[in-house]
This record gives structure tokens, C-alpha cells and sequence, in this order.
């Protein structure tokens, strides 16, 4: 479980962040909703500790984050398996050299069991015999279930994936969704995932953090969603003109 | 008014750049993370920026000792100065600047921008960030490894390019009948000191350190898309340029006066 308290981030004279304050469940998929701009990659950046918050803490099962030292922030972030929205594999490496990078860093195994926890871990993510292969070689689906797959190795606690469906299309988009939940279960990690992407927040929001303005606007899951009056939220989930005269249809057949 | 404001902020920054790269530097220095990663990065990093750079270094010394060669010999009009000084001065030239100052700036132009470029695009595209996130100091990681192996290596160029340089110095004369072999290389011999090869090692060193940190620094806090890692690459190339002239002369002043 991942705990925020109080968190204020400001950039110059731009207040991204005020007073965030919730908790990531363990065993669940968090996601963290809004539009762009809101401030939702920065609160990731922020409990992942690429950025220092002005005031407030995260707490990593009991452990305060941001009052760690950088060796014990080291120690928490091996726990930590990151997916990035444009997937951040080592170009120069090929695909199995990019999912064995952490196993060689931060493990004494030899290369056999290396090799077979790369294997175990492509093969997780259906991307066998793909070993040889160099990132600008694979597609951004594939690009995306080689970044799970290097996020996995190391068997983290927590499982944090900012846009994982950016620039994907709605088929391998739902492959990659369903991958995130079926690890997340699997595992019993704890998992945040930004998005934008309204499939996604039906298909696997366990608990949803809509960010508003910098603010913890609204929380909720993904039926409690469907059926809020929050007008930032309807604003948001029924942004399109067509998704408007759904929700109109629907409630007039409710009525 | 507006002028003494504008000067004064080119200046914040220009201090707030050096507070930053120093700041960079002692991060640099860290403990590897696993030193058996760091060999191997190391090596990868001495073939790059260094076995990579051997054939244009090897070029631009043969034609350039060529021209020193052939320029010394068509100013030599006096029948007082013996025929073995052209030997003499382009040895001279080669040693104390040419190889290591020169070969230094063109190496700053190749090295520079594609050390920048290359950490630029991994901070751009979030690679450092992935390593931060595993918990991999990313500047031991990616620029230790880079200094150090630049820093080793250098001298292997420099002494490289004095022996293709004084090799094309004596084919440009022999070639063009200017000198014969016996005095060309008799000039070379004459008043030779060692502690000119060191002079010259010495300037490789700081050299090198000062183009790969440089081009790194710019690397890595670049921001924005590629068009900002070409300004970076550009700037980490301006810079270093400076650096090294700027470091030339007081290492002059040091080791020679």
C-alpha cells in the first residue's frame, strides 16, 4: 500500500499540486484520472521521487519516502517496476538485454537463471522469441509488453504505469490492460496507472483518483463513476458530443 | 540600465551553470553500482569515443604535418637557418599544440556532440528516468564511464597523431623535394625534451575530461524534443571549445613558464 499525504508541488510560480492527499491499495489497480495538464504525471513523479514534493510525505508500506536518505530511496525504488508512456527501453540493447538490465544490477544470478527469469518474464507478457530483437525493431504494443516485462522482472511490490495505452490501437490497447490487471492480481502488487483513456478506467479501475486543477477532486471506482453528477467528471468521461447524447439517452430511458 | 540588467543575468546564469555542473561532477564520482557493469561500460565507452576517433585522428595528422612541414619549408628564405630546422619546428608545433590542442577541438566537434546527443535523447525519452526508477545512479552510470574512458585514452591519440603527424611532415618534404630524409629527421632529434610529451599528455587529460563532462552536462539536462538535443549538442560543442583554449592557456602558463 502506497500512502500520500499532503502533497504540495509548485514549479516557479505555477502551483501544480495542492494538499494530495489518498492511498494506492495493494492488490488493486489505482488509477489516477484527468485531463492533460492536471497534474497527474507530476503526483506519480513525486511518489516514485523523481520529483521532491514542496511539503507533504509518501509512505511505502509504513516507510516515509521522501524523508529516505538516496541510498534508502535506492532501496525502496528496486521494489519498484516503472512502464513509461513512450515504453524507455535502452535502444542500444536488444530486447532481452533491456529485460535482464535489472536482474544484472541488482542480482548475483548467473546468466542461466538470468536468462530463464527473461524468458519466464517475455513469455508472460506472449512475447516469446523475440529475445534477439532491438527495440526500434518491435512495434509500440510491443514496445509497451517489453517494458511490463522488464517492470516484472525484478518481482516489484509496487507497479506504476503512466499512459500505457498513449498511441496504441483500442485492441492492443485492451491486450495491455488486461496484462496490467492480470499481473497486478497475480502478484498482489500494488498498481498505479495514469490514464486517459475511459476503457481503461471501466475495464480495470479497482479504485479511481480523479486530479482536478492539482486537487484530489474526486474518488471513487469505476460504477461509482458511471453514476456521479460531479460536473467535472461528466465533463471529462463525457467529453464527446456523442458520449453526451448517450448519457442523455440512457437517462431518459431511466426516466 | 537594461544593458547592466541583461549582463548581470548572463552571468546568474552562466555561475548558476557552473554550480550545477559541479554539482553533477561530485555525483559522477560516486561508487559504481556493480563494478562488473562499470568494466564493461568502460570498454564500450574506450572503443566509442576513443578507437572510433582513431581513423579521423589519423587523417588530420598526416595532412596537417604535411602543411606544417611544407609551410615551414617555403618561409625558410634565410640561408643562416640551417635546412634540419623545418624538422625541428614541425615536431615543436606538433607536440606542444597541434596534437593535443588542435586534435583536441576537432575531437570536441565528434566526441562532444555525440556524447550530448546521445545522453539528450536518453533524458528526452525518458531512459534516465528508467534508471533512476530501478534505482541506478544514472550519471555514475552513463558518464563515469565516458570521462574515464576519454581520459585514458586521449593520450593513446595524442601520442597517435605526433607520430602521424611527423610521418606526414616527412612524406609532404620527401615528396616535394624540400628535405631529405637524414635532415628532416635530424631535426626532429634536435633539442628534443621529454617533458614536451608530457606537456602535451598532461593537456590530453584535462582535455578529455573537459569535453565528455561538458558534453555530458549539456546531455543530460537537456529538455524538450530533438530540436533542444541539438541545441544541447551544439552548445556542449561551443563550450567545450572554449573550455579547452581557456584551459590551454593556463596549463601553458603552468607547465611551460
Amino acid at each position: 500500500m502506497i500512502t500520500v499525504e499532503g502533497i504540495n508541488k509548485t514549479f516557479g510560480d505555477n502551483h501544480v499540486l495542492h494538499d494530495i492527499t489518498t492511498t494506492f491499495e495493494k492488490g488493486k489497480v489505482n488509477l489516477i484520472i484527468g485531463q492533460s495538464g492536471q497534474g497527474k504525471s507530476v503526483l506519480t513523479k513525486c511518489v516514485v521521487g523523481l520529483h521532491d514534493p514542496d511539503t507533504g510525505s509518501v509512505i511505502y508500506n509504513g516507510r516515509n519516502f521522501t524523508e529516505m536518505d538516496r541510498k534508502e530511496k535506492v532501496s525502496v525504488r528496486k521494489e519498484i517496476g516503472m512502464l513509461f508512456q513512450g515504453s524507455a527501453l535502452f535502444d542500444s540493447m536488444t530486447v532481452e538485454d533491456n529485460v535482464m538490465f535489472p536482474l544484472t544490477m541488482f542480482t548475483n544470478m548467473t546468466k542461466k537463471e538470468k536468462l530463464d527469469r527473461v524468458n519466464f518474464c517475455l513469455d508472460r507478457v506472449n512475447l516469446n522469441e523475440t529475445n534477439a530483437l532491438f527495440p526500434a525493431e518491435c512495434s509500440g504494443g510491443m514496445q509497451k509488453r517489453i517494458a511490463i516485462a522488464r517492470a516484472i522482472s525484478m518481482k516489484p511490490k509496487y507497479l506504476f504505469c503512466d499512459e500505457p495505452n498513449s498511441g496504441l490501437d483500442p485492441k492492443t490497447a485492451i491486450i495491455i490492460d488486461n496484462l496490467i490487471r492480470e499481473i497486478t492480481y497475480e502478484y498482489d502488487i500494488t498498481t498505479v496507472v495514469i490514464t486517459h483513456d475511459m476503457n481503461s478506467v471501466i475495464e480495470i479501475g479497482d479504485t479511481i483518483l480523479f486530479i482536478h486543477n492539482g486537487r484530489n477532486w474526486w474518488e471513487g471506482d469505476r460504477t461509482s463513476i458511471i453514476k456521479t453528477d460531479n460536473p467535472e467528471i461528466l465533463d471529462f468521461v463525457y467529453a464527446s458530443d456523442f458520449m453526451k447524447e448517450i448519457r442523455a439517452s440512457m437517462r431518459a430511458s431511466r426516466s | 540600465m537594461k544593458k547592466n540588467t541583461l549582463n548581470l543575468a548572463v552571468v546568474l546564469i552562466i555561475l548558476r551553470n557552473i554550480g550545477k555542473y559541479m554539482i553533477m561532477l561530485r555525483i559522477v564520482f560516486s561508487r559504481p553500482e556493480k563494478w562488473s557493469v562499470f568494466r564493461v561500460r568502460l570498454f564500450e565507452e574506450i572503443q566509442r569515443i576513443g578507437i572510433n576517433s582513431i581513423p579521423i585522428v589519423g587523417v588530420m595528422s598526416v595532412f596537417m604535418g604535411g602543411v606544417i612541414a611544407l609551410q615551414t619549408a617555403s618561409n625558410m628564405d634565410s640561408p643562416l637557418l640551417p635546412e634540419y630546422t623545418i624538422g625541428f619546428i614541425t615536431r615543436s608545433s606538433t607536440i606542444l599544440e597541434f596534437s593535443p590542442t588542435i586534435m583536441s577541438l576537432i575531437l570536441a566537434g565528434k566526441v562532444g556532440s555525440n556524447v550530448a546527443s546521445e545522453i539528450g535523447t536518453m533524458k528526452t525519452t525518458e531512459q534516465i528516468d528508467a534508471l533512476e526508477i530501478m534505482g541506478v545512479n544514472s550519471l555514475t552510470h552513463l558518464v563515469l564511464p565516458k570521462i574515464l574512458g576519454s581520459v585514458f585514452f586521449f593520450p593513446v591519440l595524442i601520442i597517435f597523431s605526433i607520430g602521424l603527424s611527423l610521418v606526414g611532415g616527412w612524406l609532404s618534404l620527401v615528396m616535394s623535394g624540400l628535405a631529405s630524409t637524414e635532415t628532416y629527421i635530424l631535426g626532429i632529434r634536435s633539442w628534443f625534451e621529454f617533458g614536451d610529451i608530457v606537456y602535451a599528455l598532461t593537456k590530453g587529460v584535462v582535455f578529455a575530461f573537459l569535453i565528455v563532462s561538458i558534453a555530458s552536462f549539456y546531455g543530460y539536462y537537456s529538455k524538450g524534443g530533438a530540436i533542444d538535443v541539438g541545441k544541447s549538442a551544439t552548445k556542449a560543442v561551443v563550450t567545450s571549445s572554449i573550455a579547452i583554449l581557456i584551459a590551454n592557456f593556463f596549463l601553458t602558463q603552468m607547465i611551460l613558464l
